[in-house]
C-alpha cells in the first residue's frame, strides 16, 4: 500500500489526516490477505511433521505393538508370571527349559489324549515357567518403572528449576551449587550403594501392596531417581525460565499484580512445556537402562517378579543351550530403548520452538 | 581463568568429600554391626573389639578417622576374605585401567574416525550406515552385548577363547565397553565436524589451495575435537559402571566384578572403599576433560 504523502506539508502537531491512507484496495492487495492454509494449532502442526518422520512413526509402531501385548497378553495367555506349569491338574516336572513352541512329555499325552495346551511361545524357563508370559511381565515393569522414574524426575526437576529460575539472584547460585554438586556425583555408583542400604533399611519396615511385589530395591530406584536424576531437568527448566522471563507479557502480568506462582504456571511454563515434555520422553530409556543394569547386577525387583535386566541376568546360566532366553529379553531391551530414542528425537524436531521452521 | 580453574577444582573437592560422607553414612545406617553375628562375643571382648575398630566413638568422629585412614591408603579390610583392601584394589584396578584404558582409546580413535567420515560424505551412503549403526549401538545395553558377544563368539564360533586370568585376550571385553561411546563419539563428531566445515575459515583455506586433506585435519578436524573432550569425562564414567558388568559377564577378576562381588556378599568395607574409589576417579576424569576444554579453546571467554 503505497502512499505518497512526501508533499503535503503540515505542522508536526497537525491532526489533519492523510486521504491518500484511505484509498480502496486494489484486486491484487485482497487477494494477499487471502489465507492460502488452513489455520492449525501448534500441537497439530507439530503432530503433521512427526507423522512425517518415518522413524518416529516407525517407533510409534514398534511401541504400540509392544504396549498392547504387555496388556493383552496376560489376559489370553492361560498362566501367570509365577506359575509353574501343571497338566490337568499335576505338576509338570519334565517342562523345563523348553524351547519355543514345544511341548513337554506330559503336555505332548495329554495334547495326545485330546486335552488342550497353550502354546509355550518363548518356551519355559528352568523353573517350569512359561518364559513368554515373563518376558511379557518384565517388560511391563522395565516400562513403568521407566516411566514412574522419568516422572518423579520431571516434577521434582519442574519445581526445583522453576523456583530458582524465577527467583533469581542470592537464591538461584545456592540452589544452583546444589545442582552442580549432585550433578557431578557419578550417579550409578550412588544408585548402587543407596539400593544396598535401603534394601537393609526397608526390608526391615516391610512395605504393602504393588510395592512388596516389585520389592524394595524398586523403591531404592525410585527415591534415587527422585534424589539424582532431576538435576539435568532442573537446569533446563531455569535455563528456559530465565529466557522467558525478559518477555514483556511477564512484565504486563507482573504490572497488573498476578503472583509468581500464577505467572509461572500460566505465562512460562506453557512455553517451555514441549521442550520439556521432549527431554522427559528422552530420559525415560535412560531410566530403563538404569533398571536393567541394577537387575543385572542382582539389585532389581524381587525374586518371582521378573524384569528384562533380570530375566536376561538368569539367562546367562544356561547361555551354552539355551540362547534364546537370552536373546528375547536383550532383543526387547534394545526395542524400546531405540524406538523411544528415535521418538524422542523426532518429537524434538516437531516440537521444539528452537528447532522449528 | 585462574578463577575459573580455582572454583571448578574446589567443586571437585567437595564432591569427593561428599560421596566419601554418602558412602560413609549410609554405610552406617544398615542395621545390625559387625560383631552381632549369631556367636556373638562376650561384652567385655565385644567392648575391646569396638574400642579396637573405634566404633565406640561417635559417627562423626569415626568418619574423619576412616578418612584420615584413607589418605593413608587404608581402606580396612574385606569382610568377606579377610584380605587388605587396599591391595586387592591395587591388583584389580590394574586389570581394569589396562581394558578401560584401551576402551577409551577404542572409542575415541574409531569414533573420531567415523565421525568424520559420515561428516564428509553428509547424506550418501557412507554418512548413513555409520549413522544407521550408531544409533542401533546406543540401543544397546553393554551388558546385552557382553553376554551376546559371549555368546556369539565364544560359545558358538569358538573364535575368541574366553576371558582367563593371565590371558591377553581382551577383544570382547573392549569392544563391549568402546561401542556405546564410539557411537556417541560418532554422533558427536558428525554434528561438530559439520559446523566445522561451514566456517567461514574453511572456505579460506580452500580458497588459499590448501589440500584438501590438510583441511580437514589441521583445520576442520582439529576444531571439531573440542565438544568431543567434554565427553572423555562422562565417557570414563560409562566405561567404569560399565566394567561392572562387563568383568562380571567375562569373569575378569577387575575392580567392577570385585564391586559386584562385594554388593552380593553384603561386604561393606569393600562396597565403600570400591565406590569412593571409582567416584574418585570419576570426578577426576570430569574435572580433567573440564579444564582442558576450557584451556585448549582460545574462544571460551572466562567470566
Amino acid at each position: 500500500m503505497k502512499h505518497d504523502n512526501k508533499n503535503i506539508k503540515k505542522g508536526i502537531l497537525s491532526m489533519q489526516v492523510d486521504p491518500s491512507l484511505f484509498i480502496p484496495a486494489t484486486e491484487e492487495e485482497k487477494r494477499q490477505q487471502d489465507v492460502m492454509s488452513q489455520s492449525t494449532t501448534f500441537f497439530r502442526d507439530g503432530m503433521r511433521k512427526l507423522m512425517k518422520n518415518p522413524l518416529a512413526v516407525f517407533s510409534i509402531i514398534v511401541l504400540s505393538i509392544i504396549i498392547i501385548t504387555i496388556i493383552v497378553a496376560p489376559i489370553i495367555v492361560p498362566y501367570g508370571y509365577s506359575e509353574i506349569i501343571s497338566v490337568n491338574g499335576v505338576r509338570d516336572r519334565g517342562a523345563k527349559n523348553l524351547a519355543p513352541f514345544t511341548y513337554s512329555e506330559m503336555e505332548q499325552e495329554y495334547i495326545d489324549a485330546g486335552g488342550k495346551v497353550f502354546p509355550h511361545i518363548f518356551g519355559t524357563d528352568a523353573m517350569c515357567r512359561d518364559y513368554f508370559i515373563r518376558v511379557v511381565y518384565g517388560t511391563r515393569v522395565s516400562l513403568l518403572v521407566g516411566l514412574f522414574a522419568s516422572f518423579l524426575a520431571l516434577i521434582i526437576g519442574l519445581l526445583f528449576g522453576s523456583i530458582s529460575g524465577y527467583i533469581g539472584g542470592k537464591v538461584d547460585l545456592f540452589m544452583m551449587r546444589i545442582v552442580d554438586i549432585i550433578y557431578s556425583l557419578p550417579d550409578m555408583l550412588i544408585i548402587i550403594l543407596l539400593s544396598v542400604v535401603l534394601d537393609q533399611v526397608l526390608s526391615g519396615i516391610g512395605t504393602k501392596g504393588i510395592l512388596a511385589k516389585l520389592g524394595t530395591n524398586m523403591i531404592s530406584i525410585f527415591i534415587v531417581f527422585g534424589l539424582l536424576y532431576w538435576v539435568g531437568m532442573a537446569r533446563l527448566v531455569r535455563g528456559q525460565i530465565l529466557t522467558i522471563k525478559q518477555n514483556e507479557y511477564v512484565l504486563a502480568a507482573r504490572s497488573i499484580g498476578a503472583k509468581p506462582g500464577r505467572i509461572i504456571r500460566k505465562h512460562i511454563l506453557p512455553n517451555c512445556i514441549s521442550v520439556i515434555f521432549i527431554s522427559t520422553a528422552l530420559q525415560i530409556p535412560s531410566a530403563i537402562f538404569t533398571e536393567s543394569f541394577l537387575s543385572f547386577v542382582g539389585l532389581g525387583v524381587q525374586a518371582p517378579m521378573p524384569s528384562l535386566g533380570s530375566l536376561a541376568n538368569a539367562a546367562r546360566e544356561g547361555l551354552q543351550s539355551y540362547p534364546f532366553k537370552l536373546l528375547f529379553p536383550a532383543i526387547i531391551i534394545c526395542l524400546i530403548v531405540l524406538s523411544l530414542n528415535l521418538l524422542g528425537d523426532g518429537l524434538r524436531d516437531a516440537f521444539d520452538p528452537r528447532l522449528r521452521k | 581463568m585462574t578463577r575459573y580453574f580455582v572454583k571448578r577444582i574446589l567443586l571437585a573437592v567437595v564432591t569427593i568429600f561428599i560421596i566419601s560422607a554418602i558412602t560413609f553414612f549410609t554405610m552406617n545406617a544398615i542395621p545390625g554391626g559387625p560383631f552381632n553375628a549369631e556367636k556373638a562375643p562376650s561384652p567385655e571382648v565385644k567392648a575391646v573389639l569396638e574400642a579396637r575398630f573405634n566404633l565406640n566413638k561417635p559417627v562423626i568422629q569415626q568418619y574423619f578417622l576412616y578418612l584420615g585412614n584413607i589418605f593413608k591408603g587404608d581402606f580396612g579390610i574385606s569382610l568377606k576374605t579377610g584380605r587388605d583392601i587396599m591391595s586387592t584394589i591395587k591388583d584389580s584396578f590394574a586389570i581394569s585401567a589396562k581394558i578401560g584404558g584401551l576402551a577409551i582409546v577404542v572409542a575415541l580413535g574409531f569414533g573420531l574416525i567415523f565421525g568424520s567420515i559420515a561428516a564428509l560424505t553428509r547424506n550418501k551412503l557412507p554418512d548413513r550406515l555409520i549413522i544407521f549403526g550408531s544409533t542401533l549401538a546406543t540401543a544397546v545395553p553393554s551388558f546385552v552385548l557382553a553376554t551376546l558377544l559371549l555368546l556369539v563368539f565364544s560359545i558358538k564360533l569358538g573364535w575368541v577363547s574366553v576371558w582367563s586370568a593371565s590371558g591377553t585376550n581382551y577383544l570382547l571385553p573392549v569392544i563391549s565397553l568402546a561401542l556405546y561411546p564410539m557411537a556417541y563419539i560418532t554422533r558427536l563428531t558428525k554434528s561438530s565436524m559439520l559446523d566445522a566445515l561451514s566456517q567461514d575459515y574453511i572456505r579460506t583455506a580452500y580458497a588459499k589451495g590448501v589440500a584438501k586433506w590438510k583441511v580437514v585435519f589441521k583445520h576442520a578436524l582439529r576444531n571439531a575435537l573440542i565438544p568431543v573432550i567434554t565427553y572423555v569425562g562422562p565417557m570414563t564414567a560409562y566405561i567404569l559402571t560399565g566394567s561392572l558388568v562387563v568383568e562380571t559377564v567375562f569373569t575378569i577378576g577387575g575392580l567392577g566384578s570385585k564391586f559386584v562381588t562385594g554388593i552380593t556378599n553384603r561386604d561393606y568395607p569393600m562396597i565403600m572403599a570400591t565406590t569412593i574409589f571409582l567416584a574418585t576417579l570419576m570426578v577426576i576424569a570430569n574435572l580433567l576433560s573440564d579444564l582442558i576444554y576450557k584451556a585448549i579453546d582460545p574462544r571460551i571467554s572466562f567470566d
